[in-house]
């Protein structure tokens, strides 16, 4: 029996100490909001934040996360009224979205250690987090917005829900920002 | 500040569920096939809805249901599908629900690939939401008991004009059910002046849900008592397994059963490969269990496959003479008489698709009934194929089809859901099969590797005269019936046998080329060869005549008219479309790259060790260019911008049009620099992202795309964007270093 904080809950597993945290996440707890992709720490589906930083859960046994702070996309606010989640909203970051949980969790990650990231240091946080869609200009994009949000700068440019007002601004290049 | 989603997450009874996807239909023992998660497809309310016809019903609380009958892999087809709908039916977004559809024939295809989804059901869509406010707008002329054209709909209203006075969809839903369908015929539809939704950049429907991680994948499946399968694989196609350690794998603990697949026949097609499953409480159980396997795999005639040596021969072959498909003038004595010719060898590795999400699939098997949930491009194909593997009716199978991470092409082969189907029937419980990355990788069916050949003659004038091209690869065909040896004029199709360049001599031609791996298609087919050999050729001869690239692109695409290959002797299949409605437009073509190149600043100066190169290419009907700016510096490969510009005809949302084309560029951009499949002793060498890289954030360039505004019949866009990039990158390689790649990927020669 492991136990650890899982979303701000405790909670105990009863699972092969060797097996990794993602697949006691998916299989063992129903939680499939954290995804597989490589299974060797290779593309960043996986990734949680374990006490706070980010992790991938396809490499982490469940031996080593014993009284561990475990936070997945499913610990995120439901309303997803987190700046990260906002900006990934108003970019109209993903397509396929298998690899959104993982992109969310370290770009929330980066934010807590960087407010304000230069596109090198976004590029160091995130290159170890695959989309075989291409969204990455949008995704760099979002991270701008939402480190200029919870500084309490608005991207004024997305001051409107496109989704409400059909605001042509969603269909803008995102490489004039990037 | 935080803002609403557009749909909250509901939660969903299970009477619901079952409602939703038609369960208690079909005679299945339903308590425990519940799915475990709530999946995003399988939102509805209890309501009784009235259907006014196949893709839409009304509730009586005015929910509006659509039916997406296409798959959603990334493309925003569940967003785009009921846009077309909403906005000739006159309904409100708010009120819409999206109802994935299950497998079923009346829909008409729903094999989504080829780009095709908006181009084959943008008119369909149109009227069934023509059809469905038409039914609405009689039922309320009925009830007022006036003419019909003095009612109209709006807003998920119907309202009488005269009067002002208005009753809603949901009022209105009994009635208009039982209102005969009105005649296609008769239908009225909507003036572009008047579209609300078309052409609007709509929020996908599926973002809510990505963000707060309540999405369900094909991986994301799960039943009660649900099993997980991980199957090993024959490493070499045809290889049969000879023996392996059931005992050893069955003591790994949480492996409750080894299970050898039944052999593959050739053809190959769909088959499960032959291999041992493995099948446990969870999914790390049954993957440590094939560890334990220790499977003797035994001899093929394809383990003396090796991609490297293969290669070399198709190089030596394509310099010579080939079998003629296409022929304009005389090409080699126009040849002999040039005043300067130029030739050149490209070739391309195997590919493959790698999607984030490797294939899944779960399935029922009970009382001679069979049910699927299954990351697919192609519920019926994967119906009939199920049908088929277990020997049951196609009408005994249903097919759930959930969101897909990604497909690029694989998920339109559905093999993985026969496996899961033949091990649901072995069990007798619901299982999963779990594609492991190492298996996408190293069991995929691959882009063909290919060498082509180029040879121009031009005169005194630097005015190309003659042109010769020649291409080899093995063919998708061999997949299916074994024997093919020689590129089908399907793939000649997709930028070989329709050059559309203006040359007073031409001859295209084809070699043979055996198959050894299973042969696939991936994102846009064979046009990534043949886009790659012919835009990088175009930018040698400019080269070669010196002068701009763009210029010897205006002057290979000559005069603006339509180019009709079949007059010259080719079987062109034109993507399943009459030349007449979808001509090979040279205007359009020269249009893009126009466009390109002047908003991108591609024809301006660079800095030293900098230069643009740029690429045009026609596919899936629609028309593309491309131009990349790159530094190349110490060895080393910077990509630093990538403009398009596409002409797809008529757009639905130009945000995903716009999303699809940064996707393409950063798909096209990724198999260039690095993507490689090589293959030894018949065995792919490759195994996951680790040695298959794919583009990583910091590769990703500035990207801006630009969308031809048109009214022409709406044409692919999911595909058409990838084509250009290579040779729009190789161009640029070679003005900024004067190193000219032939030889994808790009890595082999530079750092990336």
């Amino acid at each position: 029996m492991i136990s650890f904080t899982l979303n701000n809950n405790p909670i105990e597993v009863d699972a092969d100490p060797s097996m990794p945290l993602l697949w006691a996440l998916r299989d063992v707890l129903d939680m499939t909001g954290t995804k597989y992709g490589c299974g060797i720490a290779q593309c960043g589906a996986c990734t949680v934040h374990m006490d706070g930083s980010p992790i991938r859960s396809c490499v982490m046994p469940l031996s080593a996360i014993s009284g561990k702070k475990i936070t997945t996309i499913e610990g995120l606010p439901k309303d997803a009224s987190h700046p990260v989640q906002q900006a990934w909203l108003d970019n109209n970051v993903p397509q396929c979205g298998y690899c959104q949980s993982g992109q969310i969790m370290a770009a929330v990650a980066l934010l807590e250690s960087n407010p304000n990231p230069s596109d090198e240091a976004i590029d160091t946080a995130m290159q170890g987090n695959i989309c075989r869609c291409g969204t990455y200009p949008r995704i760099k994009a979002a991270i701008k917005d939402a480190a200029a949000m919870q500084s309490g700068k608005q991207a004024s440019q997305h001051a409107e829900s496109p989704a409400q007002h059909f605001d042509f601004n969603l269909a803008k290049n995102v490489g004039d920002n990037a | 500040m935080s803002r609403p989603l557009q749909e909250s997450p509901k939660a969903l009874s299970r009477r619901a569920f079952l409602k939703m996807t038609g369960l208690s239909a079909t005679g299945l023992v339903l308590g425990s096939m519940l799915p475990v998660s709530l999946p995003a497809w399988a939102h509805t309310s209890e309501n009784h809805s009235k259907d006014l016809n196949l893709f839409v019903s009304i509730e009586h609380n005015g929910q509006v249901n659509i039916i997406c009958h296409r798959s959603e892999m990334g493309q925003g087809i569940r967003t785009s599908i009921p846009q077309i709908v909403a906005d000739e039916l006159c309904v409100n977004w708010e009120d819409v629900n999206v109802v994935q559809g299950l497998a079923n024939e009346a829909y008409g295809s729903q094999n989504t690939d080829g780009s095709r989804s908006i181009r084959n059901f943008y008119t369909k869509m149109r009227e069934m939401g023509a059809m469905a406010r038409t039914m609405l707008e009689q039922a309320a002329a009925d009830q007022w008991q006036v003419p019909l054209d003095e009612v109209f709909a709006k807003d998920s209203f119907v309202v009488h004009k005269a009067s002002g006075k208005r009753i809603s969809f949901g009022s209105l839903a009994d009635a208009a059910a039982k209102v005969t369908a009105p005649a296609v015929d008769s239908l009225t539809y909507k003036s572009k002046k008047d579209f609300k939704y078309i052409g609007k950049p709509m929020q996908i429907i599926d973002l809510p849900d990505i963000v707060t991680g309540n999405t369900v994948f094909g991986q994301d499946i799960k039943l009660e008592g649900m099993l997980y399968a991980s199957i090993e694989r024959n490493p070499v196609v045809g290889s049969k397994v000879e023996g392996f350690d059931k005992t050893a794998a069955t003591k790994v603990k949480g492996v409750v059963d080894v299970y050898q697949m039944p052999t593959q026949p050739s053809p190959v097609l769909f088959n499960p490969m032959n291999g041992v499953a493995v099948i446990a409480n969870n999914t790390w159980a049954a993957l440590q269990g094939r560890k334990a396997l220790n499977i003797t795999w035994g001899a093929s005639e394809h383990s003396s496959h090796n991609s490297e040596q293969y290669l070399t021969e198709l190089n030596k072959r394509i310099v010579n003479k080939g079998k003629s498909i296409r022929a304009r003038g005389d090409a080699y004595q126009a040849i002999e008489k040039a005043a300067k010719t130029h030739s050149a060898t490209y070739t391309m590795p195997y590919l493959v698709h790698a999607p984030m999400e490797p294939p899944a699939a779960t399935a029922v098997f009970k009382d001679g009934h069979c049910e699927i949930w299954a990351c697919t491009q192609t519920p019926q194909s994967t119906q009939q194929n199920v049908a088929g593997a277990l020997g049951i009716e196609k009408d005994k199978v249903k097919i759930n089809v959930t969101l897909l991470g990604g497909a690029f092409g694989r998920k339109s082969k559905p093999d993985f859901s026969i496996e899961a189907a033949l091990l649901a029937k072995h069990t007798g419980k619901p299982v999963k099969v779990v594609w492991s990355r190492e298996d996408d990788i190293k069991q995929g069916y691959y882009h063909a590797i290919s060498s082509q050949h180029f040879i121009a003659g031009m005169n005194d004038k630097n005015q190309v005269e003659s042109w010769v091209q020649r291409t080899a690869f093995p063919s998708i065909s061999w997949t299916f019936n074994g024997s093919a040896d020689e590129p089908s004029d399907g793939e000649l199709s997709l930028g070989f046998g329709d050059v559309p360049f203006a040359v007073s001599n031409l001859s295209c031609e084809t070699h043979k080329a055996p198959a050894h791996l299973r042969i696939g298609w991936v994102r846009s087919v064979s046009n990534i060869q043949h886009a790659f050999a012919q835009g990088s050729f175009v930018d040698e001869l400019a080269v070669a005549a010196n002068i701009p690239a763009h210029d010897m692109w205006q002057q290979l695409l000559g005069e603006d008219r339509k180019v009709d290959p079949t007059k010259e002797g080719f079987k062109y299949g034109n993507y399943g479309e009459p030349l007449d409605n979808f001509p090979i437009d040279t205007k359009r073509l020269k249009h893009v790259l126009n466009d390109v190149v002047s908003k991108s600043g591609a024809n301006k100066a660079t800095a030293e060790g900098e230069a643009w190169g740029i690429s045009a290419h026609r596919s899936f009907v629609s028309y593309v260019a491309v131009a990349t700016k790159v530094r190349v510096k110490n060895g080393k490969v910077e990509v630093l911008e990538m403009h398009s510009s596409i002409d797809a005809g008529t757009i639905v949302n130009p945000d995903r049009v716009r999303s699809q084309q940064e996707g393409s560029m950063i798909f096209g951009l990724s198999l260039a620099l690095m993507g490689e499949i090589t293959v030894k002793d018949g065995a792919v060498q490759q195994s996951n992202y680790s040695d298959y890289q794919v583009l990583r954030m910091p590769q990703s360039p500035k990207i801006v795309s630009y969308i031809v505004e048109s009214d022409e019949i709406p044409g692919g866009v999911g595909e058409p964007g990838t084509p250009p990039v290579a040779a729009s990158l190789a161009n640029a390689i070679y003005r900024a270093s004067g190193k000219r790649i032939r030889d994808l990927p790009v890595n082999k020669h530079f750092t990336v």
